[in-house]
């Protein structure tokens, strides 16, 4: 279990372009493993084109009150990316402009930027459907001053989606680091104590569950179906979709798959259960990454391995939804962890 | 080159390569086996740990591999997967210990 990024371990892998290097070289430089430029191509899918922008995808700043072993942003309490409130305002038009029905705002931890509530008070103006905040639950419990986190949210109409890879202590804490699982066991408490989840208030508190290993989430609804029915006998704890989501081979993930010897097993099981139609319903189709600093990426990986969008605007300042919609996506063999099985996106399976 | 041990982790990937020798039988083996796993009056999750106490019981290492990850995958956990191997390893035990009434039986028979 990590305690520091990678960036600050200085670690090979903190270079997005080392990363790219291990992912196209190996079983994928052999031939052994088709590439995903040559698996789409097959299917008919190059080049892989957005359709409608109906997300918009925020990322507040790398800073993390948790150092996850599996977390493709590299985040921790040790990264000091925030976005600032000139960038925040620079998002404000775009949201406006952009014609998205949900916005969508992660991390790290968003909640740590110091704008956060200034952000969501002003976002939440702005009409949009469906508004996410992606919280890892053990912030709201970390300190006093996030306490009311899920007053908070209730008020400006938040959709709460929050970690929790297992409704077990171990194999949470093991991803997750130590105490992990009681704190989110608390915060969701405190979640559903002012209505989250709860039948008929109307405030939506999803869950997501990754694998804590080496191997490919089952079905969706069995799996939904095992939490709630132990989330409700063990803590009397509601929430309403269980999101599941396959980890990428990138960055903290990317370094335990090589660590553990489960690389070539874990990626060969990836290209095994490709399934086209994930492919359509990928999410970089209908969503735009923004990173902290205001660069537009296709999703939140590619954010992560410093693809910018192909595309002649790349930055939040000359944001033209026109300009995007023409873009082709850029793809490398982290691809197939959104296109096996099920398929898999920040809102779980998209078959 | 023929490896030099028995059971190689690699073949698993290969079981599918069965049907090329006889694609008939081959196809309908598969057929038949990914019905048995479908949801039915047993819920996937109760036949994967049935898979794996069987795999246990007829000592193949692929099968174990396979129905450990598999368990993995569907949010088994691992105090369920060690209760279904002793359900595997009680039967056996049993089958071979019930079998201590026919040597009883045959040496009273023979005895005097």
């Amino acid at each position: 279990m990590p305690t520091k990024s990678l960036q600050a371990r200085k670690n090979l892998l903190s270079d997005p372009q080392e990363q790219l290097k291990y992912l196209s070289n190996g079983i994928f430089g052999s031939g052994e493993l088709p590439l995903f430029r040559e698996k789409i191509a097959a299917t008919g899918d190059l080049p892989l084109k957005p359709k409608k922008l109906e997300i918009l995808q925020l990322n507040l700043g790398y800073m993390c009150n948790q150092v996850c072993s599996h977390c493709h942003v590299d985040a921790g309490p040790d990264r000091k990316e925030i976005m600032t409130r000139e960038t925040m305002q620079l998002c404000l038009e775009v949201i406006r402009k952009s014609g998205a029905h949900t916005l969508d705002l992660t991390g790290g931890a968003p909640e740590m930027n110091p704008n956060f509530r200034w952000f969501v008070e002003e976002a939440s103006k702005a009409g949009i459907q469906d508004f996410i905040v992606r919280s890892n639950l053990t912030i709201i419990v970390a300190n006093k001053k996030y306490y009311d986190l899920p007053e908070f949210f209730k008020k400006h109409n938040v959709h709460v989606v929050s970690s929790l890879p297992f409704y077990k202590k171990e194999k949470t804490d093991r991803q997750r680091g130590n105490g992990v699982f009681d704190k989110s066991i608390q915060a969701l408490k405190m979640l559903n104590a002012v209505g989250y989840g709860r039948e008929g208030s109307g405030l939506k508190l999803d869950l997501v569950y990754n694998p804590a290993g080496a191997f490919l989430p089952a079905n969706q609804q069995a799996l939904e179906r095992d939490f709630k029915k132990a989330l409700t006998a063990d803590f009397d704890i509601d929430f309403n979709e269980l999101f599941c989501i396959t980890n990428l081979p990138i960055s903290r993930f990317l370094e335990y798959l090589i660590a553990s010897e489960n690389y070539e097993d874990y990626m060969t099981a990836l290209v095994e259960a490709f399934n086209p139609a994930a492919v359509q319903n990928a999410m970089c189709t209908n969503t735009v990454s923004v990173s902290w600093d205001g660069w537009l990426y296709d999703c939140d990986f590619n954010q992560m391995l410093g693809l910018k969008v192909n595309s002649k605007v790349q930055h939040l300042k000359d944001f033209e939804p026109e300009f995007l919609q023409n873009r082709e996506i850029c793809i490398s063999q982290h691809c197939y962890g959104c296109t096996a099985g099920a398929g898999s996106s920040c809102q779980g399976s998209v078959t | 080159m023929m490896s030099k041990t028995y059971y190689d982790p690699a073949d698993l990937k290969k079981f599918g390569s069965i049907s090329e020798w006889n694609e008939k039988l081959g196809s309908k083996f598969f057929e038949y086996y990914n019905s048995v796993f479908e949801e039915g009056a047993l819920t996937a999750r109760e036949k994967s740990l049935i898979a794996l106490a069987v795999s246990h019981v007829v000592q193949c290492p692929y099968c174990i591999d396979a129905y450990t990850k598999d368990g993995l995958e569907r949010g088994i956990e691992k105090e369920e997967m060690m209760e279904a191997v002793h359900v595997g390893a009680a039967i056996k035990g049993g089958a071979t210990l019930v079998h201590g009434v026919q040597m009883m039986n045959k040496y009273n028979k023979l005895s005097m």
